[in-house]
């Protein structure tokens, strides 16, 4: 990745911030538990969603172990349908790829759809450096973008902002933009979409070069696919003369038929619909006659930290993530901290165990990531490709604290145990914040019982000499308060 | 070493755990999902659509093919539409009612252009009825995906039961993946402002779909 957010405090103090700003706080409940809900009543209407569920899992579980065989086979599909094909080994050769790509048009602006690959290169900023000016046209990112924020949430980016917040973003920053927002703009949240459409119409019709991601990739036909809500992204995909798709590499599945499984999963998981508005499928280019879409096609295949994670054993099953939000909306931790706290594009459970390993633990918002949950497990209930995020995390804080080998940029290299005890410090600080929010301790408090094995015999720092002739008390498997719960206070015959 | 190369080395090295194995694709992946949810009859899979269709807000008209010129001038005329886009090769006899201008899409017409239209009506590859969804592949009474994206009012013709399929797996079948595809579940809506639905932003803020049964309902024998 193209590294942290600027100055990103580690985890405890970036939530800590969060969990002080009730605004926040409101708005990230009422969001969480408002898709949570009609999420689990969408996954309910499908009888075979546990057979969805291991067939995704079983279908990116294969992809990735073949995955160079499927990166060929891809290309060689793309280019035949009249598609070129880039290779990016890291975030400023994406960059580099993209910025070059524009350029030769000869424009000085690009629309762009919301896309999860682009945002972890930072491709914007290098865009707006060599002068080319990227419209985001989501009416979240607009949002984020226009009040120059940070995206908060996979799926729903401004979801930290409520329609008062908007609506002033709106009137004081769309003029500078493009066309202003009406006059007498209220914050009914019709009008603002409305403001956001005349604002973006204009930009969308001239466009002449279009940037996306896509949710899939289709190896043996070259079809790539974008889900969306708005109709920016059918805008972006096919008003422009060319198309730049910048697409991380472990986006691919084998077949088309394969989407038979994710097109089912994966809008009932996010938006918590039986379909999401819409869906634009495109294989390369159309002929000159057909002229269906742009002429010009660009696939950019990121690395960027994805072949360092697949090394990884047990971490590389992070790579299965059709980042659909579901862990992010039922994670205890992400309600109350917010998705900035995470420091990263990736927020929430998954951003937990995929940043760390995209861009390694040197950094201190990274190291104490991995310490950014409280392992209930929710997270891997939900998830629609069984992605056992609780077991990553404890991989990844026993990597912190111990060492061990890694992959960076291809290479090994072995980590040393985290100088100065860092772990065990950012561990004691994600426990003070916890200690400090009682809802948090409820769950977190599993924390401590899975991951015992880790927990230093002695104290570190100040505490060492005390601990040089004793033990520290040893975790207990289960915590007080669960056990409670469970045994109604031992009045059932539960040990 | 080209950047193809060095990814494709390092992957090769990330999985040098990872035994290989010939196994066809179709034995390794486990598909005992369903292939519909449900049994139904055709009546009851073009309920499904009807009903799922407008779930998501799209409004849903059913007539007989015989009807189907004067409902799609009554909805033209109802919404008070004075152009009309037309893909090449929609069939005559559906617009041989309307009064609005035929206004044809060529490969040179710009977005502005289109933009100036006040309607657009298409046929469509296929439905699928439990997910509410329409499918257009650009085939020629649908016409290229723009024309039913930049105006803002798509009336969409689906002939039932023929173009019906139950379910995502069995619409996946039957679609050629090297068409352009547009799959429209409803008109293009926003859940970005404090998870209030709006409908409408960029798309057709009003979608109207057309379920024409192939025979007019008073030849059916009883
Ligand atoms: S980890 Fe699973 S639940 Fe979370 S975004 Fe990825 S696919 Fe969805």
């Amino acid at each position: 990745m193209s590294g942290t957010f600027v100055g990103m405090p580690a985890f405890p103090k970036a939530a800590h911030d969060a969990v002080n700003n009730p605004t926040l706080r409101g708005n990230l409940r009422h969001a969480t538990h408002t898709i949570r809900a009609k999420r689990a009543k969408a996954v309910s209407e499908v009888s075979d969603w546990a057979a969805l569920r291991e067939a995704g899992k079983q279908i990116k579980d294969h992809t990735l172990r073949h995955l160079d065989r499927y990166l060929v086979q891809l290309e060689e599909s793309v280019t035949r349908a009249g598609g070129t094909v880039h290779w990016a080994a890291d975030a400023d050769e994406a960059n580099r790829i993209v910025t070059g790509l524009v350029k030769a048009t000869g424009e000085s602006e690009v629309v762009k759809v919301k896309s999860m690959a682009t945002q972890e290169i930072g491709l914007n900023e290098a865009l707006e450096a060599e002068g080319i000016h990227a419209y985001e046209t989501d009416l979240a990112e607009l949002i984020v973008q226009l009040g120059k924020d940070r995206p908060s949430h996979i799926l729903v980016p401004a979801i930290h902002r409520n329609r008062g917040e908007i609506r002033d973003i709106f009137a004081r920053e769309m003029s500078a933009w493009g066309r202003p927002a009406p006059d007498g703009l209220t914050d009914t949240p019709a009008e603002l979409a409305e403001a956001a459409r005349l604002h973006l119409r204009e930009k969308f019709l001239r466009a002449k070069v279009g940037i996306s991601g896509a949710n899939f990739m289709v190896a043996e036909t070259g079809t790539l696919v974008v889900v969306e809500s708005e109709g920016n992204g059918r805008m972006c995909l096919t008003l422009p003369e060319t198309l730049i798709s910048v697409v991380g590499i472990e986006k691919i599945v084998p077949t088309w038929q394969d989407l038979e499984v994710f097109l089912q999963t994966l809008p009932r998981s996010s938006t918590a619909e039986r379909m999401n508005p819409y869906t634009s499928m495109w294989t390369g280019t159309t002929d000159a006659q057909t002229a269906d879409g742009p002429r010009t096609f660009h696939l950019v295949l990121l690395d960027n930290g994805r072949t360092d994670t697949l090394a990884d054993q047990v971490g590389r099953q992070a790579l299965r993530c059709i980042r659909c939000s579901a862990c992010l909306n039922v994670c205890p931790v992400y309600e109350r901290a917010g998705g900035h706290a995470y420091g990263s594009v990736y927020p929430g459970p998954i951003g937990a165990i995929l940043s760390p390993q995209l861009r390694g633990t040197a950094s201190e918002i990274d190291a104490s990531l991995p310490y950014a949950s409280s392992l209930c497990g929710a997270c891997y209930e939900v998830c629609p490709v069984a992605i056992d995020i609780p077991e990553v995390l404890v991989h990844l804080r026993e990597r912190v604290a111990q060492g061990g080998q890694v992959t960076r940029q291809g290479t090994k290299v072995v980590l040393k145990p985290a100088k100065g005890h860092a772990a065990e410090r950012a561990a004691m600080r994600a426990a003070r914040w916890a200690l400090s929010h009682p809802g948090a301790l409820r769950t977190g408090q599993r924390l401590a019982s899975r991951t015992r094995r880790l927990h230093p015999r002695a104290l570190p720092g100040p505490g060492k000499a005390w601990t040089g002739s004793r033990d520290l008390p040893a975790v207990p498997a289960e915590p007080f308060r669960d056990w409670w719960q469970r045994t109604q206070g031992g009045k059932e015959n539960g040990k | 070493m080209s950047s193809r190369d060095a990814i494709l080395g390092r992957v090769r090295r990330a999985l040098a755990d990872v035994r290989q194995d010939d196994t066809p694709y179709d034995e390794i992946i486990d598909r005992s999902y369903l292939r519909e949810h449900g049994h139904r009859s055709v009546e009851e899979t073009v309920d499904l659509l009807a009903e799922n269709l407008a779930d998501y807000r799209a409004l849903v008209h059913r007539c007989t093919e015989e009807e189907l010129p004067e409902v799609l001038m009554r909805l033209l005329a109802e919404r008070g539409s004075t152009s009309v886009l037309v893909p090449p090769q929609l069939p005559p006899s559906w617009l041989k009612a309307v009064d609005a201008t035929r206004v044809h899409d060529r490969a040179n017409s710009t977005p502005h252009e289109l933009d100036r239209v006040d309607s657009v009506v298409t046929g469509c590859a296929l439905a699928i009825a439990e997910t509410g969804t329409i499918v257009l592949d650009g085939s020629p009474d649908q016409g290229r995906r723009r024309i039913t994206l930049v105006p803002d009012h798509h009336i969409c013709v689906v002939r039932v039961p023929g173009q019906v399929v139950s379910s995502v797996p069995q619409g996946l079948e039957r679609l050629d993946p090297a068409r352009p595809m547009t799959w429209i579940s409803g008109p293009s809506a926003t859940s970005d402002i404090e998870l209030d639905r709006v409908e409408g932003v960029h798309g057709p803020r009003t979608l109207e779909v057309v379920l024409v049964s192939g025979q007019p309902r008073a030849e059916v024998v009883p």
